[in-house]
This record gives C-alpha cells, structure tokens and sequence, in this order.
C-alpha cells in the first residue's frame, strides 16, 4: 500500500489551495484524489466573474481562478487522480478509493484534507407538494447544463431560493434565451450578495418575492405551472395568497449542504449547526491528523475566503506530518461558545499553544442585524467589540484574536463570541 | 438636485451608495467604503457597464463548450446584442484561456476571450 | 398482431401473470401505456410483503395474501430481487383497544399466517426500543416482509420476456371489442393506430381495470384511486426501526406505517384520500403534514427533516373492498385482475398463478422445455469483496467509474440497467433499476451524466432523453437557439 505525506481528498478550490500550502510548507508526497473529470470542482461551471478580489486583487472568473490555482499545482508537480471515487476511509487513515484505470485500490496517508464541497438542498428535503414531473432542477445542476454542456434545462422559469446559485442562474438563464417569470424566497430577506441582486435580477426586471414559497407543482409529465403563496412569520403558506405562474421549469436555490458521507463513516465528530466537522485552531477535526477546508467544513460565500482556510489547513497538515507540532500534547483547550445570534463558529475549540500568532475565527449570524457589534469574551474580559453596519445570515463574518490577547488575560475556560447592540 | 441610491456591485460588501446629481452631472458620492465605490457610482448613474460572461460551442474538444467573457466591461445597453453575437460562434479546439474568441463584440471595442483551456482530442 | 393472451398492464399484476403464462408454448403480450414497466401503482407503495392478517377471513384477499407472503422468499432468490422478513408490527395505544388487537391476531390465526404473537410492552422494548412510549402492546409477525417493489415487479417482467412474452410500451388500450368470428380471436384490442387480437384479454390495468371491464361486460366495476402519500426518509435514518410497524386502527384513524426499506431507508405512509382523478398522484400539503404528525404516534423523535423525497401513489380500491379476480361472466376469454389495492404487491405472485391456472385449465397448452425461471439482476458491485470488486472493473472498466455518488452507483451498472431486456429507456427507468439518482442528492450531481449514458447507449441526442417517457424530456434546447436576430422577428 502506498503511503503519502498529505492526501487531500477534492480537487475543487479548498483541495487545490491545501494541497499547494501543504508542499511549500514541507510536505514531501501529496496526492489530490478527484472525482470529477478535472480539477477546480464547482468552479468549473461557475463561469460569472466576481472571483479573486481578496486573493488576486482582481475579478476572474471560476475557471480563471481555477486556472491559477491548477497551473499552481502542475508547476509544484503535486500529482492528482481524477474520475477517482473515494468509497471510504478508516480512522487509521486508509483510503478506499477508485477509478477505471487503477480500479479499486487502496492508499494510506499521514495526514488526510478533506476537502469534499458541499452540495444543493434536493426538492424532497424542502418537502415540496406537488406531482413529480421532469423540469425541476437544482439550480447547480441546470448551471452545469447550462454553462458546461450548452443545453437549456427550460424556457419559462420559476427559482425558488435567492441564494448566489440561483440568482446567478435568473441571469445565465435570461441571457441564453430563457424567460424568467419571478424568483421567490422563503425568508424575508435574499440569501444571496446585494450585488447579484443589482446585476442578476435588477438589471433584468426579473421580481424577487420575499416571504413567499411554492405550495404546488402542476405538469404530470413536465412542468406546466407552479403556485406560489406569501409565507407567514412562521414560514407557513398563507391561505388566500396563492398565486399561479406558468412555467416549464423550476429551479430550487435553497441552500448548500456540507457533503460529509465520508467524515461520518470515519467516525468524525460533527457539529449539527453547520452539518461539516467539528475542529480545532488548526482545522483538525477530532481524529488526528485529519483536518478540513472549504464547503465540506461550512459552507461558504466567497471562494477567496475557501482559498485561504485551505492553504490554513495545507500549512497544519505539513506540520503535523513533519512532526513541528508535539503529538496529542493537549495542555488546554477553550471552546468558543457562539452566543447572541452567532450561529456557529469555525473553529469551535482553540488550544492557545498551537494557536498562530492571529487566529481568524469564522461565523454566520442567525437573521439580519443592523449596527450591531461582534464582542468577543474570555475570562470574562472583552477582548473585541467591532461594529458592523449590516450582517445578514447569507454573508459570513468574521472576528481575529491575537494570541497576545489570550494570555494578557490569562484566558482559562471558554471563549464567547456574540453580537451586541452597543 | 436629484439624490439616486445605488447598490455597488464593485465587491461582495455591497456597500449602500448615495449619488447627489445636478443636471446630470454627478455633484457627491457618499456611503461608499473605498474608491472603487465611488467610480462605480459615478459611472452607473451616467454609463453603467456590465462584464459579459457566457459560454460557445467548441468542436473537436474534450469539452463541448468554453466559457468566454468580454476582456472588460461593456455598455448595460449592450448585453443582448452582444448576446446576438454569440450565437453563431462555434470555435475549434484547442483553446486557450484568454485566447480572443469574437474580436470588437457588436461593436462595443471590446474582445469576447475564452475562460478557459479546451485541448482537442 | 394476433395473441393467445393479451395483458392489458405491466404492473406487478400483468407482469407476474407474464411470467407464469411464459411456462407455456403460446403467444402472450403485454400492453402497457406507459414508457416501462412499473409506472403505475406498482412504483409507489409501501414495499411491504404483508404477512396476512388484516383481510376478512375467507376472503380472496387473504388467501392470496399468505399464499404470496409464502412464495415470496423462494421467488425473490429465483429472480434476484431485493427481499427480507424483517416482521412485523401492529401497535395498540390503548388498552381499550386491546379487544382490536386480539381480533387481529385470531383473524390472522383463521387466515393460517404463522407464529403470529401478541407482545407486552417490556418484549416489545427489546424487539423495537424507538416504538412510542404510548404503544402498549403489538401483534408480532414474523413473516411480514419487505421487498423492493420495482425490483420485484421489473424481474417478473425482465423473465417473462427472456422466456417470450412480448411487450409493448406507450400503448394506451382505447377500445376493446368482442369479435363475431371466434377463429380471429375472441377480442379486438385497439392501441391508439394498432389493433391486435387475442383469445384472452388479461384485465391487469391498475386504477383503468374499471374502464376495460366496462368495455365488455353489462355488470359495471367501479374503482376509486386512493391516493396514499409517502415520505422517504435518509438512509442515516433507516435504522431507526427494524421490523415493519403498523398502527391499530383507531379512533385517530386507520394510522401509517414506519418501515426500514430493502435498501436501508426509513418510509412513512401512506395516507388515504378517495378521488376520481386516475393520473393525480400529486402530493398536497396538507398530506404531508398529516404524514408527519400520525407517524410520530408510532416512533420517537421520528426526524421527519431528514426526508429526501415525497410521493403519492394510487391504490386501486374496487367498490367491494375485495379483488376482484376470475374470468367475467359476460364476456368468456375476458380475465379481471381489478380491485388489486393492498396487499396487492403481497399477493402478485400468487395472482399470477391463478390467472395463469385459470387460463391453462381451459387452453390446455404444451409446457415449454426450456422455460428458464432464474433471472439475474442488474450486478451490484457493492455486495463483491474487494478482490472481485477489483477484478470486475479491471474486465469492465466501466465499474471503475461512480456516477451516483450518493448510492455509490456505477457506470457499468447503469449500462447494464439500459442494455438489459426491457431495458431502461428513461431517468427514472435507470432509477429504479439502479437506483441512480435515489440518494440524498435526489440525482442532482448525476441526472447529467446519466443522461448522456443513456443517450449514448441508446443512439439519441441528448435533447430526446427522458425523465419518464415522451413529454418529459429533461432538456427543451440548446443555449442561445432562440437569441438570433432573424427568429424575434
């Protein structure tokens, strides 16, 4: 069986980023596993620009910004399998995986990424009434219809979910020919960033309905028509509202769902909140030497900011196979407690003596706040208290804390993050 | 003196923008976070401008389309008959990424290039 | 096209009738008005092999039942279908409802279901420990089962064929006439431009058998679909139960089942109402919510959010209650097989004998010499050790490559699931071959590629593949094709 230093399993954007820190940072062997046809993931069929501002200070598109990352990992020579499945992995770090060339075959690794993306909330999972006819789509795979294989899933469309997919897709859509008729959303405000309402929607005249839902799908065969009504404070439809549109396609942009079959079946410890691992400062989940980036960890809203947790979690993979950190040396450990509208927090423990001498701590907030502060507690002190004018649920924020702070205040249980009002 | 409210699509932030304009020349910008902001709101409000981005045919490729996009933005106005122009473009593998796929797109002085390598097969 | 035996339906019915009738040395078709088999009734049910005890004593129903609840593990291994005795289980809420539960258990006693029990809540615990803290007994059934029931109802058919049965698809039977001159067939069965002949017409038409009796006899049918809604629960909770449980019928009505599937899902369902519509297999809210709420009697913390898809299917219920099965007195060569609501998948098998009984006592026909009764399923590379895992793709390198990643579905088997005798012909098709498409996902990653697989196997552009059968076509053109200045005007 071989063994490498860091195998990292997808060879999307957090696979492609940690893999590329994982080698500059000493690693001998890496080996990026992919299941897909080529490397880049999602990326691939993300053909809208507004890519890279953070990392390269300039607007690519998601095959152009692929494209730096892959010549990036051809020039380091890390070499890759693609059209390759991995089926499991055990906690002893063995790898199952296989393709048509190799077979079914096995490798083992001293570290492993997991870097396997996320994927779209189906029709089922949103329990949608209705009948079952051909013309609903996901809005990532009429995107992968669409922008990778020419064709147009429909004429006539209906998007339910104002996330970024799906208002992409009303204007991929409208531009290729078809007609969108309306986009609805459940929650009283978009999912999605501001500006692809303003350039998806606004610069179409295609309507946003916020606090409406579909409550039923007409068409035995195809798609004929779908009913939408206006949703109550409790989400639930509102009778009397209902509304019927024509249309021959539907498509459902209702959130993104970590893709984590294979860190369960490693007997991962997951947080229930963002459905991805739980980790530690330095991406590591709770088996060791296993770590997490990117989509599967929690989903995120801008590549750049995947670009940048992966090569995190490259850089703690290559120390930790290098062996620059001792071991299960555990002198303490702070949990971060989210609080106040914090959703979550990623990581969610901090072990002060691996923490870097900045450490970025990443969370959603649960609905829309308007100048409110980020604050962040240990030992009771306040150690940030950052106001911020808007944040929405849709767009993930983020506090630093320095190490400095940590052991200025002697820090010695549990860290809060929380937003208040003043 | 008319006050027009924009959203900037310069960046994710999305920062809420406040143009003061004055016979249709553009007096103040407020609300902005950084310059890109401002030039953003200045241009919107007298010629807005989009980047492109789509996808053409391509023959005798390991793919059977790249994705394309205008070198750099062109008139909002535009983006339907630089659309029209698509339409009929089918280009031969292999392409290049940033190869010039539709030269001068309707005319707006502005190259259509590929987003991506396509190798033939 | 002149036939000794024509079926009108390829559901679990006409195509376990099929198969018995392929035994023979005669000509036998199946006329079926959708694009495969399994289209109808067949393809959403609960999957269940009951064991026997729910109809009247004496009743068809029942003698079919325990008659099909027998031959089912002998005919699952025959035609390598998807099959377990998982048991099961009837609770009581109430203890006044206990007389019910003991009514049920002596009805199954006259039915001749085997080693029937009724639990105490402390031997149920141990049986069932997530059954609701409110159950306070059950009737234990061994021999209630689970099985697949396209599996089970695509084998019939797939082995009918092999051994001669012809079928045709997108055949919607319009009309059917008694002939006056015997020797051109008793019947005249018109499909849409074709007519074809036969001595014996098989009413196996689901929810329409009510239409086609009509069509010939004076003494009228009448079927109401009743439509039952499900909820598909993700396999992270098919374990929540293992054996199939039912509620007694109470005064909250008569309840739904909780049941692991053979695939090591969790399915809820279904729920009841009577329509006239016989195509309205379309969920409705307020289903969906009854679902949830009558489920959670039965289990704890059901966790409905883990749903990965909904359905309805239509039960065909006849005025009777009863099946209605045997050769119509009007119209002599006309077999009914009407009024097959549950336990219709149960009984199929033994249906099929019947009606083939029926038909070979009157026809006397030679028995065919190389009558095959074994099929084999589509390869499920899954269930290989490794090393003949390895060995299969290194033969078939098309093994090598997943397509469904959420049921870990290969190439290879999709091919083998299109190219197979009455193949897969559309999304679905492959889905309920394979199970492509199935998962979590609900075919979200792997709808595209399916479709060029299918495509390619079968020499079609892509824009013509289906997601059931013509109308259904997943794509409605190509980018841009509607753009050109010369079109708008």
């Amino acid at each position: 069986m071989k063994l490498y230093d860091v195998l990292i399993i997808g060879g999307g954007p957090a696979g492609l980023g940690a893999a590329l820190e994982a080698k500059r940072n000493g690693a001998d062997s890496v080996l990026i596993l992919e299941r897909d046809r080529e490397l880049g993931g999602i990326l691939n069929q993300c053909i809208h620009n507004g890519f890279g501002l953070h990392t390269f200070q300039e607007e690519l598109t998601g095959p152009e910004y692929a494209a730096r990352f892959i010549d990036q990992v051809k020039a380091e020579k890390i070499p890759y399998l693609l059209n390759t499945m991995v089926l499991d992995i055990s906690p002893e770090k063995v790898v199952t995986a296989m393709n048509r060339e190799e077979g079914l075959f096995e490798i083992s690794a001293k570290a492993i990424i997991l870097a396997m993306g996320c994927r779209e909330r189906s029709r089922g999972a949103l329990n949608i009434p209705g009948y079952r006819p051909a013309g609903i789509f996901s809005a990532g795979t009429a995107q992968r219809l669409v922008n990778m294989e020419g064709y147009l899933p429909g004429r006539e469309v209906v998007i339910l979910g104002s996330g970024d997919i799906g208002l992409i897709m009303a204007r991929r859509m409208t531009l290729e020919g078809a007609k969108v008729k309306v986009v609805a959303e459940l929650l009283p405000y978009s999912g999605g960033l501001k500006r692809n309402i303003v350039q998806c929607l606004d610069d179409f005249g295609i309507p946003l309905k916020l606090s409406h839902t579909v409550v039923d799908i007409q068409g035995k065969d195809r798609v004929t028509g779908i009913t939408l009504a206006k949703v109550g404070p409790d989400r639930k439809p509102v009778p009397g509202t209902e509304e019927f549109y024509s249309c021959d396609t539907l498509l459902l942009s209702c959130g993104l769902i970590p893709e984590n079959e294979l860190s369960r079946g490693m007997g991962i410890r997951m947080n229930p909140v963002t459905s991805g691992p739980l980790v530690n400062e330095s991406l590591e989940t709770s088996i060791e030497g296993v770590f997490a980036c990117g989509n599967v960890l929690h989903v995120h809203d801008l590549v750049d900011f995947v670009s940048k947790e992966a090569a995190s979690a490259g850089k703690r993979g290559a120390e930790y196979v290098l062996g620059k950190r001792e071991k299960n040396e555990y002198s303490f450990s702070l949990q971060i407690r989210p609080k106040g509208g914090v959703r979550y927090t990623v990581p969610a423990v901090i072990r002060p003596a691996y923490m870097e001498e900045e450490q970025i701590i990443r969370f959603r907030v649960g609905d829309v706040y308007k100048n409110h502060y980020i604050s962040l507690y240990a030992n009771g002190k306040r150690l940030v208290h950052r106001k911020r004018p808007v944040m929405a649920p849709g767009e993930m924020e983020e506090v630093k804390l320095t190490r400095q702070q940590l052991f200025d205040c002697g820090a010695d249980s549990e860290i809060i993050v929380t937003l208040e009002e003043e | 003196m008319e006050q027009r409210e924009l959203i900037c699509i310069g960046c994710p932030m999305g920062c809420m923008l406040q143009v003061t304009l004055s016979s249709g020349e553009v007096i103040e910008v407020t609300g902005n976070t950084c310059k890109r902001g401002d030039a953003y709101a200045r241009k919107e409000v007298t010629n807005p401008t989009r980047i492109l981005t789509s996808s053409v045919r391509v023959s005798g490729g390991e793919l059977p389309v790249v994705s394309v996009k205008t070198r750099s933005d062109i008139p909002k106005g535009k983006i339907t008959e630089c659309m029209e122009a698509l339409t009929e473009i089918e280009v031969t593998a292999p392409v290049e990424i940033g190869d010039v796929i539709l030269e001068n797109i309707a005319g707006t002085g502005v190259d259509m290039i590929a987003t991506k390598s396509v190798s033939g097969v | 096209m002149k036939y000794d035996v024509l079926i009108i339906g390829a559901g679990v019915c006409g195509s376990a009738v099929a198969r018995e009738l392929s035994r023979y040395q005669w000509k036998v078709g199946v006329l079926e008005k959708e694009e495969d088999v399994c289209c109808g009734t067949s393809k959403a049910n609960s999957g269940i092999v009951h064991a026997g005890f729910d109809a009247p004593a004496g009743s068809m129903m029942a003698k079919l039942n325990v008659e099909g609840n027998r031959m089912m593990p002998e005919l699952s291994r025959e035609l390598d279908v998807p099959f377990r005795q998982n048991g099961s289980l009837v609770l009581c809420f109430r203890e006044e409802e206990r007389e019910k539960l003991q009514a049920l258990y002596e009805r199954g006693q006259q039915n001749g279901v085997p080693d029937l029990r009724i639990l105490e809540q402390e031997e149920l615990r141990k049986l069932e420990p997530n059954v609701s803290a409110e159950a306070v007994a059950a009737l234990y059934a061994p021999t209630g089962g689970i099985v697949c029931p396209f599996g089970l109802t695509i084998a019939l058919a797939e082995n009918a064929c092999t051994n001669g049965v012809d079928f045709y698809f997108d055949k919607n039977v319009t009309k059917i006439e008694k002939t006056a001159e015997e020797e051109q067939g008793r019947f005249r069965v018109f499909a849409g431009e074709e007519v074809f002949t036969a001595d014996y017409v098989v009413n196996a038409a689901g929810v329409y058998a009510d239409v086609f009796h009509n069509m010939v006899c004076e003494t009228k049918l009448h079927i109401t679909p009743r439509r039952g809604a499900y909820c598909l629960l993700d396999k992270e909770a098919g374990d929540l139960v293992a054996h199939t449980v039912f509620q007694l019928p109470s005064i909250y009505g008569k309840g739904v089942l909780v049941t692991p599937t053979v695939h090591g899902n969790l399915l809820v369902g279904p729920t009841a109402s009577d329509m006239e519509d016989k195509e309205g297999t379309n969920t409705t809210g307020a289903e969906l919510s009854e679902l949830s709420e009558k489920a959670a009697r039965s289990v704890t913390r059901l966790p409905m959010n883990q749903v990965i898809t909904s359905f309805a299917g239509l039960r065909a219920h006849e005025d009777g209650g009863e099946f209605v099965i045997g050769e119509a007195e009007e119209a002599k060569g006309f077999i009914d097989c009407a009024g097959i609501e549950s336990p219709g998948l149960t009984s199929a098998p033994a249906i099929g004998k019947m009606v083939a009984r029926l038909i070979v006592e009157q026809r006397k026909p030679r028995e065919k010499e190389d009558f095959c009764p074994v099929r084999k399923g589509v390869l499920n590379p899954a269930a290989l050790s490794k090393t003949e895992r390895a060995r299969l793709i290194q033969e078939q390198p098309a093994y090598g490559t997943i397509i469904c990643r959420c049921e870990s579905i290969s190439e290879g088997e999709i091919i083998d699931a299109v190219t197979r005798p009455l193949g897969a012909k559309s999304l679905d098709g492959v889905k309920r071959r394979t199970r492509a498409g199935m998962g979590r996902c609900q075919s979200g990653f792997c709808s595209p590629k399916t479709m060029e697989i299918i495509a390619r196997e079968k020499g079609l552009p892509l824009e013509s593949v289906t997601k059931s059968g013509k109308g259904s076509e997943i794509i409605q053109g190509r980018n841009k094709d509607r753009l050109s200045k010369e079109e708008k005007k």
